[in-house]
């Protein structure tokens, strides 16, 4: 609970940053459907994944293959195989592999039901189709997929393999291809939706799929409403975000936090509480609170936080 | 909750819902088995293993999904136990996200795209088509035409590994030789593998930097057509013309013919961009991009055509008139499979 301050500060960022990325999305069944868009920085981490998986997956492979053309023909008899239509048939498969490696990697995963690859799994993020203003939100096809994919050619690996070769130093010509090639790579850096290129062409868009485990509910424990009494003065101090952070407290259990959050509760109502029963306060009075602040919202009163 | 190695996995009873204090935790243990089953179904959806769904549950998901969408409007104006908003938040995105996800299987794509998606979709760019086969042929006369007037330039135009001796007065025999069939087929299937894929890359990269307005795709038909001119007159200067002419369209007709493609659908997307007409930039974009990607997944195919040609027919048959009629039966299918093929009925994919 007594974090340092910067690390509060960093904290309440990252709040705003995710706030911002909020988006909303009309089902056909006229229900609002939060939506988070994925932040950049895990859409890299998601691709630079891919990346590892593929440039892994095919050194592991070469590697597999070469031990066992040494194991099979011996050393001279690779050069004497050159010609030898099983050889052949592998050197084909080798190609396409290659080929399929860099365009039918990510399309075969994005068109699965999860319409995500593995590094976007790991990430918790996925491909959704992108409503447009004032439609609701529409299927992915297997075109938008496909689309989104081919313009990934220009933005991950045209520039990369620029790189790689040493293009940026070929003069004039060179360094105006680098910046080119980055308005791609870039692209996203400069969109509300963190869209690249491919997302733009598609109608498609990155959002975050976490999954969520249902807790268990809070006010099934034994009911001591006769051991502490809340009148209303005391449950009108604190609103919404409040018990928000007191829900996170119980739930995770930390005693230690358990007795900070009592203390400072029973300071500001002017309580005085025996050591040990902190948990038992602190559920009862969590069940009281979110009992008065909801039978306010069933009369349309809300209160965001206890400054509201 | 149950592991989900488990067959069936048993959603636990909720504990005594008069137990609970809360009217809103009360609403919450009523409804949750039917949420808790809903999650199950869609879990198995993800995974891929629909099989695994009993009949009586895959009856009731468009209930279930009703109901947990129903839960989660009531909830969010009755209830502030976060971690079950999120809960349901979570559940009804992942169940939208399915019930609404992509109702074709790839294979029934493929048989739809194949039997007259694809051939719409190239009709529906016939002004991009022109525009990229009017540039084409452009880029075709430039090299030819700086060639003529001065043979230094094929230097500038050909990259010097790519003309192998094919060079402006290069001795006429050394030309025909470089024409000439291969002895067998040695070496071939590898060969036409790395074509296909050197080639896509190129009529890829041709429709990626459509997105630029098209104008980069077009400096990029232009070059690759100008190589071609430039070789071609090569050739005709040394009076090869008809056998040159024969050695391309072998390949050349469905090859040059995916990249007229592939150019043809970066500039409907370029094109779109800057004039999106009346309809919303976005809205604008992404059915071009759709239709686009359509006819690049095409392109994709002919290409492979293409390499099997080029690494096979054309090392195997050496006469110029067999090779001139494999290449002309190939541009007649072609031009009969998109203009006479019919779009498939329209279906909800």
């Amino acid at each position: 609970m007594s974090r340092p301050a910067s690390s509060h500060a960093a904290n309440l960022k990252l709040r705003a940053y995710a706030a911002k990325r909020q988006r909303q999305l009309l089902t056909p069944e006229g229900l609002v459907l939060p939506i988070t868009v994925a932040s950049r920085s895990s859409r890299a981490g998601a691709l630079l994944l891919d990346l590892i998986i593929i440039i892994v997956g095919l050194i592991t492979f070469f590697a597999v293959l070469g031990v066992i053309g040494f194991g099979i023909l011996g050393s001279e008899g690779l050069g004497r195989a050159v010609g030898n239509p099983v050889i052949e048939l592998i050197q084909v498969l080798l190609v396409m592999l290659l080929f399929l490696s860099r365009y039918g990697y990510f399309l075969y995963f994005e068109l699965g039901p999860r319409a995500a690859t593995p590094g976007k799994r790991l990430m918790g993020i996925r491909v959704a189709a992108r409503p447009v203003a004032g439609e609701t939100g529409g299927r992915l096809t297997a075109e938008m997929v496909i689309a989104r994919n081919l313009v990934r050619d220009v933005e991950v690996f045209i520039p990369a393999f620029f790189l790689l070769g040493g293009g940026q130093d070929a003069g004039v010509a060179g360094i105006a291809a680098f910046v080119w090639l980055m308005v791609f790579v870039l692209f996203p850096c400069f969109n509300k939706d963190s869209l690249r290129a491919g997302d733009l062409v598609a109608g498609t868009w990155v959002v975050e799929a976490k999954h969520a485990k249902l807790q268990s509910a809070l006010s099934l424990a034994p009911d001591r409403r006769t051991e502490y009494r809340f009148g209303t003065a005391e449950l009108s101090v604190y609103g919404e975000h409040e018990l928000q952070v007191l829900e996170g407290v119980l739930r995770q259990d930390n005693p230690e936090a358990l007795r900070e959050v009592a203390d400072a509760i029973c300071r500001k109502i002017g309580w005085q509480l025996g050591a040990g029963d902190e948990r038992e306060f602190l559920e009862t009075f969590y069940a009281a609170l979110r009992g008065h602040l909801e039978s306010g919202m069933r009369f349309g009163k809300r209160k965001a936080d206890k400054f509201a | 909750m149950a592991l989900s190695f488990f067959k069936s996995p048993e959603i636990a009873p909720p504990p005594d819902i008069e137990a609970a204090s809360l009217r809103s935790d009360r609403f919450r243990l009523e409804r949750e088995v039917d949420w808790q089953r809903l999650e199950g179904i869609i879990t198995a959806l993800e995974k891929g293993r629909p099989g695994r769904i009993s009949d009586e549950d895959l009856l009731d998901l468009p209930v279930l999904y009703r109901k947990a969408t129903s839960s989660l409007a009531v909830a969010r104006e009755t209830s502030l136990d976060a971690a079950t908003l999120d809960y349901l938040e979570a559940l009804a995105r992942r169940a939208w996200f399915q019930v609404y996800g992509p109702r074709i299987t790839l294979s029934g794509w493929l048989r739809r795209f194949l039997g007259g998606g694809w051939s719409a979709a190239v009709r529906s760019i016939w002004l991009d088509i022109c525009i990229a086969l009017a540039v084409m042929v452009a880029g075709t006369a430039v090299g030819w035409l700086l060639v003529a007037r001065d043979s230094e330039w094929f230097y500038a135009l050909v990259p010097g590994g790519m003309s192998g001796g094919r060079t402006p007065g290069a001795d006429p025999s050394a030309l025909r030789e470089s024409l000439a069939p291969q002895a067998d087929a040695e070496g071939l299937s590898t060969f036409a593998a790395y074509l296909f894929s050197n080639n896509s890359g190129v009529a890829i990269m041709a429709f990626a930097l459509g997105f630029a307005f098209g104008i980069p795709t077009l400096l990029l038909l232009v070059y690759n057509m100008a190589v071609l001119g430039a070789m071609m007159w090569v050739f005709v200067d040394a009076g090869l013309g008809y056998e040159f002419g024969a050695w391309l369209a072998v390949h050349g007709t469905t090859e040059l013919g995916a990249i007229l493609l592939a150019g043809a659908a970066g500039l409907h997307v370029g094109r779109t961009m800057a004039f999106p007409g009346n309809r919303a930039i976005m809205a604008a974009m992404r059915d071009a991009g759709v239709r686009a990607a359509q006819v690049m997944a095409g392109c994709t195919l002919m290409l492979v055509i293409a390499g099997l040609l080029e690494g096979y027919a054309r090392q195997l048959v050496g006469q110029a008139e067999a090779r001139l009629a494999i290449g002309v039966i190939m541009l007649v299918f072609w031009i009969c499979y998109f203009a006479l093929l019919r779009a498939p009925a329209e279906r909800e994919t």
